[in-house]
This record gives structure tokens, C-alpha cells and sequence, in this order.
């Protein structure tokens, strides 16, 4: 049992870690007060451009930093349409994402079957000696590595630090954030901004670490997942990590059913993680008191004159 | 904002405002398309030209845009209502693939029916299961609160793998040597041409549609409801009406348009249900409603004109091998424009005085 299940959960923390990026990005944008569903799109032009840069560099660790500048540009659209000039959320990221998907079909086109510089496994030190967990854990990539790093991060940063307490503040409500001589529009900039970087990151992930070639589609709906997994979260980093190894796991799973040949069609297994992500939401809808939504999340700051 | 202007709220409408910035953000997506183009080292005005001549530069590039702006016209009217309700449906793509798969069951089912009890049976199941599978979303939002733009975007990903599984597995033709699509319908089952050409009479259905539609919001207690309650569900329920009751109502309309989009592309433009029928109409619907401010009238127009880029970019892909990804760039960024320009519509910059 033991030689199916641990490599099970080791290609669950694999196919999670794209999804835990992608939540924490759009958790930070929405802890600012702004909704992003460009998150699709991002992830997948991020995964195009870190692919496109490790493929002419060989280096795949500036793929990855170019996988989350890609991922900040592409949110900057965003947040110049609905911050400044108060365009509809909702609507924004709907083009940002229809924008990102063909913007990635058109440049990636060239590019289809070619494999690029990636990131390797290797066994972490010492930690990789621990009996399961270590197998689980510790024989993944440095992109995984890094993404145990960044929740915690993630939560010192909104929890401790004034720029994030800032940040959370102007998502809560803006116009007392003002009057405490807090910069509403800048902190919001900053927290789309920053949001589209580790969305990016998880974009980087898709082409550097889980296929090292280049296929259309590699996004195959995460960033809408990864969405939803904010909710699911209650916008708590600590309940992101579980929500996207859960979808990793479903993912990882349905992978193995497939290699292994049953009887089940692969358009039902396919169809898996996006029926989950339903029960996820109707599960958070049931336990809406627990959530920690903003309270200005999906309004515009209306300027002055 | 920039230096030596300030913002001032208009104290009356712009009135062209719509218009200029809508030709504006035309000029923005033309410009970044010629720039896309001469980065892949084609002449951006050879492309352009070419992409003008494939969308308005012969009659068969106005039956072709005719032809698409059918499937978009139809998704685009359901989801513009949702969206004045302050409802999102995002899943016009998932019913229309519903749509096409309830029109291909009775077509397969009774290929030797007359067509005049067939095509309405077609109408009616792609009707019904579009509005079902909108329905599912509308009763999640009501009961539970569970937010349906993720919800009708995810059954949008599971419709198509239905579809998927259907004509890959049950519905398969054994004489297609193996690829993926259903029989040919019979010719019951067929939407012919109009007079022989190519376009067919779901050109029709799109007026008859459009006019019925016009008629029902203006003149029924119902759509008036439906109209008041744009403003909101707050709104709504203070006026008394049944919310949830024209929350449900809209939805499975919607979805039954989209749905009616399927059967017409599957009766149609295909004769079968293959994979290839799913090009997005249902996405390009959702640029379609925002670029018509929600309008019926001019979603009729805007349905017409991203149609009509549609064939442009395949004539570009036919002459230059640019890849169809471009008309969503430029939908994209047309988009994004427009809602950008929409700021100056309600702000306008003003050139500071000294004495500010």
C-alpha cells in the first residue's frame, strides 16, 4: 500500500504547488480589495514567458523571476483599469484572462514540443531522511522548497508588517484607511501588483518543474481553482495550503487512474477537479461565518472633485 | 493624477462620450495588434489590410461574419440580461455546448421524423437542457450563496468534456475511422441554406429572437420586473418583487439561448457534434454584452462586428499564418480599453488654473 500512496502524495505536493502560488497571488490582491480573474490568464502567459526564458538563457532560475515579472505586467493592465481608472472588476479580469490565454497561444505557437532547462529533483538534506514525509516532501524541486517558505512568509507579512496590516486595511475599508493618512491607491497597486508576481511564480512552476516542454493549454483551468481556493481558504494562507494540496491531490489522482487503465473515461477523471471546485465553494458557502472576506472587496476607491 | 490637470465629475453626460471611446480602443487593439505583427516579422500594414479585407472587403466575408455573428448574437442577449441583474454568467460556453448536445440526442434519436415536429424537438431539448444547466448555478447562488461566476465556469469546463465523452465514446461514428464526431444528422435534422447560399435560416431565429425579445422587456410586467431589478437585489426586494424567482428565470433563459446557439451550430454549420464546434462563442459573448452596454440593439451590432474579426483572423491565418489566437488578443484589449475609457465618461480632466 505504502509504494502506491507515498509517491501519490509526492506528486500531490507537485501538482498542488502551481495552485498554491496562484491562491496565495490572488489571496494578496484580494486581501487589497480588488478581485482578479485574470488569474488563468496570468498563469498561463507567466508559464510561456519563464518557459521562453530558460529556453533562450538555460537558466531556469531567471525563468522563474521572468515567469513572476511576466505574471506583475500583466496584472498591472488590471490594476491600472479598475484603481485608476475604476473599470468593472469582474469584467477586467475576464478580458485580462481572454487577453493572457490568446496573448500565449500567439507568442507560444513557435515554441509547441520544445523542451526547455528545468528544474530538477533532488533530495534536501537531512530532511530527506525522514521515513515517508521525507519522500513526500523532501525529494521535490527548489520551486517547491520555496513555495513552504512563502505562506509563512505570506501570513508575517499581513500579520506583522505595516505595509500588509496597511494593505488589509485598505481592503477592508478604504476610506478610513485614507482618513488614517494611509495611500488607498498606491497600497492597492502594490497589493495587485504583488499578487500578479506569485501568480506568476505559479505560471513559472506549470512550464519549469511539471513538464520542461512547451504544450498549449498548460494552465488547463488552475487559475479559475486557484480562484475559488481564496474562498475556500476564507482568505487564510494556512487553509490555501490545504485547499491546494487537496486540488493536487484530485489532480495527481486522477493522473494515476488514468496511467493505470481503468474502466472509468478519462472525460469523467478530466472532469474531477473542476466538480470538486464546486463542492469546495458550496462547502465555504456552508461555513460562510468562519471567512475573513474583505469588506471592500470588488469596490472601486471613487477619487475626489 | 497628471501634472497640471485635476479631475472634475461631469456635470452633464458626454454625449458621444460611448461612441469615441469605444472607436478609441478600437485604434488601441489595432495599434498592439501591428505591433504583434511586426514583431513576428510581418508588414503590420500588410496585416491589417489583410485583416479588413477578410472582415468587410468581400461578400463572403459579410456571409461569414453573418454566419458567426448568429451563435454570439444569441449567447450574448441571455448574458447581457444576467449581467443587468448583477448576476454573472460566465457559462454561456457550457450551455451552448448543452445546447448542441440536446439537439444532437433528438436528431439522432428520430432522424426520420419530418422536420417540421423535428427541428422544434431540437429547439426545444437544446432550450431545456441549456436552461438546466444554467439552472444549477442560479439554485447554488440562491440556496447557498455560492458564487456563480466560478460555478458557471467550472460547468463550463465539465460541458465540454461531456461533449468530449459523448462523441468519443457512446455517439461515435463507427465510419469516421476514428475521429471524434457523431454520424451526419439526416436531412430532417439540417438547417439549410436560405435560397441556397450559405447563410442559413438561424439568421432568422436571431431577428425573430431579437424582435420577441424587445417586445417581452418592453411590454410585460415581467420584464419590466426584470429591468427594475437591475439595479440590484436590494432594489428588488424593496419593490417587492420575487428575486430569486427572476433570478432562476434569467438564468435558465440565458442558458436557453446559448443553448439555441448550439442546436443552430450543430444543425447548421456542422450537421454533427464534433469537438471543433467549440470555438467560444460563449467568451467572445461576454466582450460582446460589455461592448454593447448590455443594449439589445447594439449587441445585434456588436455581435455583427466581433464576428466579422473572427473571419479577418482567419483570413490572416490563411495569407500570413498568424495563429487564431490573435482575434482574442484584440478582443482582449478592445475590452480592456472600453473600460478604461468608461472613466471619462462620468470624469474629466481639467487643465489646472493658477489659482488652484
Amino acid at each position: 500500500m505504502l509504494e502506491i500512496i507515498v509517491p501519490l502524495l509526492s506528486a500531490t505536493v507537485q501538482s498542488g504547488t502551481p495552485i498554491l502560488y496562484a491562491t496565495l497571488g490572488e489571496m494578496m490582491t484580494e486581501k487589497g480589495g480588488v478581485l482578479n480573474l485574470g488569474v488563468e490568464g496570468i498563469l498561463s502567459f507567466s508559464a510561456l514567458a519563464a518557459f521562453v526564458t530558460s529556453f533562450l538563457t538555460g537558466s531556469p532560475a531567471l525563468g522563474f523571476l521572468m515567469g513572476g515579472f511576466a505574471g506583475l505586467l500583466l496584472a498591472s493592465i488590471h490594476a491600472f483599469v479598475c484603481i485608476s481608472c475604476l473599470g468593472n472588476q469582474v469584467v477586467s479580469g475576464l478580458a485580462l484572462t481572454i487577453l493572457g490565454l490568446g496573448l500565449t497561444r500567439f507568442l507560444g505557437t513557435p515554441y509547441i514540443g520544445l523542451p526547455c532547462e528545468g528544474f530538477d529533483k533532488f533530495a534536501f538534506p537531512l530532511l530527506s531522511q525522514i521515513p515517508a514525509i521525507g519522500d513526500i516532501f523532501f525529494r521535490q524541486d527548489a520551486l517547491v522548497y520555496v513555495s513552504y517558505v512563502i505562506p509563512v512568509l505570506f501570513w508575517f507579512f499581513f500579520k506583522r508588517t505595516s505595509l500588509g496590516m496597511a494593505m488589509e486595511a485598505v481592503g477592508e475599508y478604504p476610506a478610513a484607511a485614507a482618513a488614517a493618512g494611509l495611500k488607498p491607491i498606491l497600497l492597492r497597486y502594490c497589493s495587485v501588483l504583488g499578487g500578479g508576481f506569485l501568480i506568476g511564480l505559479g505560471g513559472a512552476y506549470l512550464s519549469l518543474a511539471y513538464t520542461n516542454l512547451w504544450t498549449n493549454g498548460l494552465s488547463g483551468g488552475r487559475g479559475w481553482i486557484a480562484v475559488a481556493l481564496v474562498i475556500f481558504a476564507f482568505w487564510r494562507p494556512g487553509r490555501a495550503v490545504a485547499g491546494a494540496y487537496l486540488f493536487g491531490g484530485v489532480m495527481s489522482f486522477q493522473l494515476l487512474l488514468q496511467a493505470r487503465g481503468t474502466n472509468i473515461p478519462s472525460s469523467i477523471l478530466l472532469a474531477l477537479p473542476y466538480a470538486l471546485t464546486i463542492c469546495a465553494l458550496v462547502f465555504s458557502a456552508w461555513r460562510r461565518k468562519y471567512s475573513d472576506m474583505p469588506a471592500a472587496l470588488g469596490t472601486n476607491i471613487e477619487p475626489e472633485g | 493624477m497628471i501634472a497640471g490637470f485635476k479631475l472634475r465629475k461631469r456635470d452633464e453626460p458626454w454625449k458621444w462620450g460611448a461612441l469615441v471611446i469605444f472607436l478609441g480602443a478600437l485604434l488601441i487593439s489595432l495599434l498592439v495588434s501591428a505591433l504583434l505583427l511586426e514583431g513576428q516579422g510581418k508588414s503590420a500594414l500588410n496585416g491589417l489590410f489583410i485583416l479588413w479585407d477578410g472582415s468587410f472587403g468581400h461578400g463572403w466575408a459579410w456571409e461569414g461574419a453573418l454566419l458567426k455573428s448568429v451563435p454570439i448574437f444569441l449567447c450574448s442577449l441571455g448574458v447581457a440580461v444576467t449581467f443587468r441583474m448583477q448576476i454573472w454568467n460566465i457559462g454561456a460556453e457550457g450551455q451552448f455546448a448543452l445546447g448542441a448536445i440536446g439537439a444532437t440526442w433528438m436528431a439522432l434519436t428520430f432522424p426520420n421524423l419530418h422536420w417540421a415536429l423535428l427541428m422544434p424537438l431540437m429547439f426545444g431539448m437544446a432550450f431545456l437542457l441549456g436552461g438546466l444547466w444554467a439552472s444549477i448555478p442560479a439554485a447554488l447562488k440562491l440556496k447557498l450563496k455560492v458564487n456563480e461566476i466560478i460555478s458557471t465556469l467550472m460547468l463550463n469546463y465539465i460541458a465540454i468534456l461531456l461533449l468530449d465523452y459523448l462523441v468519443f465514446g457512446i455517439w461515435k461514428d463507427p465510419a469516421s475511422y476514428g475521429f471524434p464526431m457523431t454520424p451526419e444528422f439526416s436531412h430532417n435534422a439540417v438547417i439549410g441554406g436560405i435560397a441556397g447560399s450559405r447563410v442559413h435560416w438561424g439568421v432568422l431565429l436571431c431577428v425573430a429572437v431579437g424582435v420577441a425579445f424587445w417586445a417581452f422587456m418592453r411590454y410585460t410586467r415581467l420584464g419590466y420586473e426584470l429591468k427594475a431589478s437591475g439595479q440590484g437585489p436590494r432594489v428588488a426586494r424593496y419593490a417587492g418583487m420575487p428575486y430569486g424567482f427572476l433570478v432562476m428565470f434569467v438564468m435558465c433563459m440565458s442558458g436557453g439561448l446559448a443553448g439555441w446557439a448550439g442546436c443552430v451550430e450543430a444543425a447548421a454549420t456542422t450537421g454533427r457534434l464534433q469537438p471543433s464546434l467549440m470555438v467560444g462563442y460563449g467568451y467572445t459573448a461576454i466582450v460582446v454584452a460589455w461592448l454593447a452596454r448590455l443594449e439589445p440593439l447594439n449587441i445585434a451590432f456588436a455581435s455583427f462586428l466581433l464576428a466579422a474579426l473572427r473571419v479577418g483572423v482567419e483570413n490572416l491565418q490563411l495569407e500570413l499564418q498568424i495563429p487564431a489566437a490573435f482575434g482574442e488578443i484584440m478582443e482582449g484589449m478592445i475590452l480592456l480599453s472600453v473600460l478604461a475609457g468608461q472613466f471619462f465618461l462620468t470624469y474629466k480632466l481639467e487643465r489646472r488654473k493658477q489659482s488652484d
